[in-house]
């Protein structure tokens, strides 16, 4: 235990996913001060689709925009959308999962059942059935992708509060003559804590990915804001001729992507007391 | 086992018949006439209403229901609003078209996440297994979608290696069969490249968790013990037992091959199931949506109900009755 907090720093998954992530937050938070003005604002009228160069590090858009700014400001938006997607999975998959599992058994069968029904859907046509039903719009986006990720959070809540609730303390406050939710909210929701972020991190990189790709197709979040997904659309029609449009805005998903994955690897074997024994001396 | 593959069976049929139900009302629940669809603003009144009798759209909404379930179970899924096309018409284009991108870029992740899983649970710590899971986790990262463009851009557009998109070059009707099977084999190379490279990482991680544990067991110590050289126990003892619970998830890798088969067909002009779908979406053409939809909801259905039945012929110790077995 004296070592913890060294042992942290030395883990081989969590350390780079926490310098990425925080470094990315550090972008979102600071975009504003460090590329003032609007970055949908027409740019300079010589600069249009200029190369990566000492005054636009990577390059210029066919309005003359710089790419960088532009990346900086779209970062907020994937960043929010993620997280707040990820917060509604994680709260409809945690109340579902906490219900299923503490409540009477045919509400168990009955939400299991509602369960697969859903992951019975290939995620991206669930998105695309209700984006299409729906018109698209910020709000709606980070609605319908957290709509489409409580299942899995559903089910991981339901087996653990299953297992918690055999437990001798949770047995105990029962005896001592707590109510079902009064358990819940005490004994069994603190201790499922740990199940939830991990799932929450892990989460973040496949929502940001869904979100850039709905974007791509123009079902998602229309310009302005600024969004990865969008600017790569804006630079699939000049691969040729502006290959930095599209090529930029990718890395910088696959860099968030790769980050929060790292992070949430990281805080499994820290967090999970089953995993957490073999991940400490690995 | 026959009737419990007979109940597995009949439950899956009725996830499917919710899976439609709720794909048919969440469509009919979207806002706006679905007639606006196909009447422009300046029809009159009475053109209209005429308009909406021949769509079915006057009748009440159950028996619309029933008539499109009952158009289902024949394969008559209804007209498309917007191509003057029947929906089995495009369907029966576009399936056969993602099934090919599927199944061949399934191949290929499995040899590769086989491969990668093996490398990475002999050498946990080593050199090639921290390389290959490098490398393996940054393909998963990627989004799909931009994968492909930069693969078009180096290869196709600098390189000029291979076509940029399509399943076959204009000029493929005036082909010989060999010339033209080549052709599509060029034209299948970059989509199943994205798809194969972007998820094989799953089933490697999935192949090196089952591959350790098996390295683990008493009869791989028994035939070290043995004398049998390290190589041999691993092809012939341990990863023939490793296998079996991979073998068994097959099925469950539908869903993800789909999911990235929209992206993969969006981005090369790919003429399958999730670019008819996609521009369905755009153009709000809801018979097609409800169809590929729901065939795409069966389908992992279908495959889920594989992987119980393969997992329960191929382990002898797996009981899904509830049971478990007498080990021998």
């Amino acid at each position: 235990m004296t070592h913890r907090s060294a042992s942290w720093w030395r883990d081989s998954a969590l350390r780079p996913g926490l310098v990425i992530s925080l470094f990315l937050a550090l972008i979102a938070a600071t975009a504003p001060l460090l590329f003032p003005g609007d970055p949908s604002a027409l740019g300079e009228e010589g600069a249009r689709l200029a190369p990566p160069s000492s005054s636009h590090w990577l390059g210029t858009d066919l309005l003359g925009r710089d790419v960088l700014a532009r990346l900086a400001h779209g970062s907020r938006v994937s960043l929010v959308i993620g997280w707040l997607a990820v917060t509604v999975s994680v709260v409809l998959g945690t109340g579902v999962g906490l219900l299923a599992g503490l409540g009477p058994r045919r509400l168990d069968r009955a939400l299991m059942l509602a369960t697969d029904l859903f992951l019975a859907f290939p995620r991206i046509f669930l998105i695309l059935l209700l984006v299409s039903v729906l018109r698209p719009s910020v709000g709606l986006i980070v609605v319908v992708l957290g709509f489409s990720g409580w299942m899995p959070v559903a089910r991981l809540v339901r087996a653990e509060a299953l297992s918690l609730r055999e437990r001798d303390f949770v047995a105990a406050a029962r005896g001592l003559g707590l109510t079902g939710l009064q358990t819940a909210r005490r004994h069994v929701l603190p201790n499922l804590l740990p199940t939830v972020v991990v799932a929450a991190t892990m989460r973040v990189g496949g929502v940001i990915l869904a979100e850039s790709f709905l974007s791509f197709l123009g079902l998602g979040v229309q310009d302005p804001p600024v969004s990865w997904g969008v600017m790569i659309q804006q630079g699939r029609d000049h691969l040729l001729d502006g290959w930095w449009l599209a090529a930029f805005p990718g890395l910088a998903i696959a860099l968030t992507v790769v980050g929060y994955n790292l992070l949430g690897d990281g805080l499994r074997t820290r967090l999970d007391p089953r995993r957490g024994r073999e991940a400490r001396h690995g | 086992m026959k009737y419990w593959i007979l109940h597995r069976l009949g439950s899956s049929l009725i996830l499917v018949l919710t899976l439609m139900s709720l794909v048919f009302f969440l469509v009919r629940l979207a806002p706006g006439d679905p007639l606006d669809q196909v009447a422009s603003a300046e029809m009159s009144g009475a053109d209209r209403e005429l308009v909406r009798h021949r769509l079915g759209l006057d009748q009440p909404l159950w028996r619309q229901y029933g008539q499109w379930l009952s158009g289902v179970a024949r394969w008559d899924w209804g007209k498309s609003l917007r191509q003057q096309r029947e929906v089995a018409d495009i369907l029966g284009e576009a399936v056969p078209a993602t099934l090919l991108l599927t199944v061949v870029a399934f191949v290929l992740h499995l040899a590769l996440g086989l491969g990668a899983g093996v490398v990475m649970a002999v050498s946990r710590e080593g050199f090639w297994g921290r390389a290959v899971k490098l490398t393996g986790l940054t393909l998963y990262s990627l989004p799909g979608f931009w994968f492909g463009l930069m693969l078009i851009l180096v290869v196709s557009r600098w390189l000029g290696w291979l076509p940029a998109g399509g399943m076959s070059a204009p000029d493929a009707a005036f082909m010989s069969g060999p010339a033209r099977f080549a052709d599509l084999v060029r034209h299948l190379v970059l989509p199943v490249c994205v798809l194969a490279l972007g998820s094989f990482m799953s089933t490697a991680r999935y192949v090196q968790a089952s591959l350790e544990e098996a390295l683990g067991q008493d009869y791989v110590l028994t035939a070290r013990a043995r004398g049998l050289p390290f190589a041999r126990v691993l092809w012939g003892h341990a990863l023939r037992n490793a296998l079996l619970p991979v073998a068994t998830q097959i099925g469950l890798y539908l869903p993800f091959l789909l999911g990235g088969a929209v992206v993969v067909e969006v981005v090369f002009g790919w003429p399958g199931m999730g670019r008819v779908t996609v521009e369905a979406i755009r153009a709000r053409d809801y018979p097609v949506i409800m169809a590929t939809t729901t065939l795409a909801a069966s389908l992992v259905v279908l495959g889920s109900l594989l992987a119980d039945v393969l997992y329960q012929a191929l382990d002898p110790r797996i009981d899904l009755r509830g049971r478990r077995r007498r080990s021998p």
